[in-house]
């Protein structure tokens, strides 16, 4: 299979002697949904500034469908579509002139342009703002809008940085089935998100980094396989003054309707619910306490400062 | 390769559709407030003052100063549209559309630069519309006249580019015009022969490169010049050359836009 992406000992050292990058390796095959984590300050934002020519690496090599960046930038460039963090478009341009502007810094004639202009814009929603000016849009549409500036010339593979902050959750779910759709056609995706459910319910392998390194890079499967321990909340029908005594589950007494408990995978849930009912506690529902992924992420995030510090 | 040249060509008309989008859009800041300015020297320096002055090397003084006031306007036109707007698109961020995309650093540059020369040339040309008000105006030499008023507009927009590059705050785009080219500007000999002025300061005038731009145009309109047009031409040649090379080199060191 195609490598859509191949990064071999990147790193990035900035002009203030900060180390962003610490010599990662990365592969991203052809038609994956793949996410990119970490925490703030771990590398992620560089990583994607060095694939769109933004960051000038400091060594190692970066090859996109086969383009090297040191020698077919232009190849590469081609291949690649980037949504950034943060909004870098022309505020008193036009949303249509944007993406037409766009499409002909690609090469790409008037008349095609305006077509995908429409047909994007369609897509996601903007159709009837596309006289406005830029300025005028909402955060939400601002973001569509980068990601329709980012498929003007149709890329190969496409860098979302974070594409749903500050997006409301009928619009993330809109956006993630645009994407889903978009990944199914063939396009090869790379998502950075702080919404960990995100990453989940989309992506298909995950890397993640952490003080400039990769601290795991596994399919989603693999990775949720290793979770030994989850936590649930019960929201119990008669009001409890104490946490109840349950045997091999640690418990604690959220407030007088909600029991926090502490499941291990082997566990199981059915000797739990056997002891609540032999004690006479009803429960309504259960919930995760946190996304999977999430307590996943922490702990390897943890796993990770502690091996930094020793 | 045609490929890449016609993806250059579509990408060069892009730049420079944009940029002339841009100063048509904001024309109450891009073309009228020159108009305004000139129409007033026009009125005071050439109606009121120029009517008790006389002549000028052998035109009334309104002839005299009008190819300099035209000179005027294209200088700093040329120049403020590219640095703001090159500044703006940094400071947007927007420079990042750009970089992303496979555009060389030579079509971004001839893109913004002809931007520039574009607006120097539509504000020199409402310039010299209103100068028909106020003054008969035969061009005494075409060719030479558009050459001269191309290479100054092309000098000034390529300063323009490199001041925008380093500039990193709007205080930064506004120094050179005020502290450099105002003052060059007005004794770059627009409103005075520089024969009038003892030898010492003739020959320190010489060192000021627009005094020779705006005297090279002068001669291309009424065929009279304080200087040689053979080194006038040369010297706009160097430096478009010179200036070009550094700004490109910026660009593609990706100064003040790469990390």
């Amino acid at each position: 299979m195609t490598q859509a992406l191949r990064i071999r000992q990147l790193q990035k050292t900035y002009g203030n002697g900060f180390s962003a990058l610490k010599g990662i390796d990365l592969e991203v095959q052809e038609g994956d949904f793949f996410a990119l984590l970490g925490p703030n300050g771990a590398g992620k934002s560089t990583t994607i500034g060095i694939l769109s020519s933004l960051v000038t690496k400091t060594s190692g090599q970066v090859e996109v469908f086969g383009h090297d960046l040191d020698t077919d930038l232009i190849g590469v460039k081609r291949c690649l579509g980037v949504v950034p963090q943060e909004f870098n478009f022309n505020q008193f341009e036009k949303t249509f002139d944007i993406l037409v502007t766009q499409a002909g810094y690609y090469g790409i004639a008037r008349k095609l342009a305006a077509e995908r202009a429409e047909k994007y814009l369609k897509q996601l929603g903007l159709w009837d703002k596309r006289d406005v000016a830029t300025r005028m849009l909402s955060g939400g549409m601002k973001r569509r809008l980068m990601i329709a500036r980012a498929l003007i010339h149709e890329p190969r593979l496409l860098i979302l940085d974070e594409p749903t902050a500050g997006v409301d959750i009928e619009l993330r779910r809109s956006m993630w089935s645009f994407l889903s759709e978009l990944n199914a056609q063939g396009v090869t995706i790379i998502l950075t998100t702080h919404y960990l459910e995100e990453a989940e319910q989309l992506c298909r392998n995950i890397a993640i980094i952490d003080h400039g390194k990769i601290a795991e890079h596994t399919s989603m499967r693999e990775l949720l396989k290793t979770l030994h321990l989850e936590t649930f909340v019960l929201d119990l029908k008669e009001p409890q003054t104490v946490a109840p005594d349950l045997q091999g589950y640690p418990v604690k007494l959220l407030d007088s309707h909600n029991l926090e408990v502490q499941v291990e995978k082997a566990q199981g849930m059915t000797a739990l619910f056997a002891q609540l009912q032999a004690q006479g506690i009803e429960v309504l529902s259960l919930r995760n306490k946190t996304n999977r992924l999430e307590e996943l992420f922490v702990s390897l995030v943890e796993k990770n400062l502690e091996e930094t510090s020793a | 390769m045609s490929e890449h040249l016609s993806a250059a060509r579509v990408a060069l008309y892009t730049i420079v559709q944009k940029e002339v989008r841009r100063f048509m859009r904001i024309w109450p800041q891009t073309l009228l407030p020159p108009a305004i300015t000139m129409a007033l020297y026009f009125v005071i320096f050439g109606n009121l003052i120029g009517s008790r002055i006389g002549e000028m090397g052998g035109f009334d003084y309104m002839q005299y100063i009008v190819p300099g006031l035209i000179m005027m306007s294209v200088i700093t036109n040329a120049y403020s549209n590219v640095v703001s707007s090159f500044f703006s698109t940094k400071f947007q961020r927007s420079v990042e559309e750009l970089m992303v995309a496979p555009v060389s650093a030579h079509v971004i540059l001839l893109g913004y630069v002809a931007g520039g020369v574009l607006r120097g040339l539509m504000v020199g040309f409402i310039v010299t519309l209103l100068s028909l008000f106020f003054t008969d105006l035969s061009v005494h030499h075409l060719g030479l006249t558009v050459l001269v008023v191309l290479l100054t507009a092309t000098v000034f927009a390529l300063g323009g580019f490199i001041n925008a590059v380093y500039a990193r705050s709007f205080d930064d785009i506004s120094i050179i015009p005020t502290f450099v080219l105002t003052p060059l500007t007005y004794l770059g000999g627009v409103f005075y022969s520089i024969n009038l002025l003892p030898e010492f300061w003739q020959q320190v005038s010489m060192v000021n490169p627009i005094l020779h731009m705006v005297n090279a145009f002068r001669y291309g309109i009424l065929g009279v010049s304080d200087i040689s047009i053979g080194v006038a031409l040369a010297m706009m040649i160097v430096a478009v050359a010179v200036l070009y090379g550094v700004a490109w080199r910026l660009l593609v060191n990706g100064t003040g836009m790469r990390q």
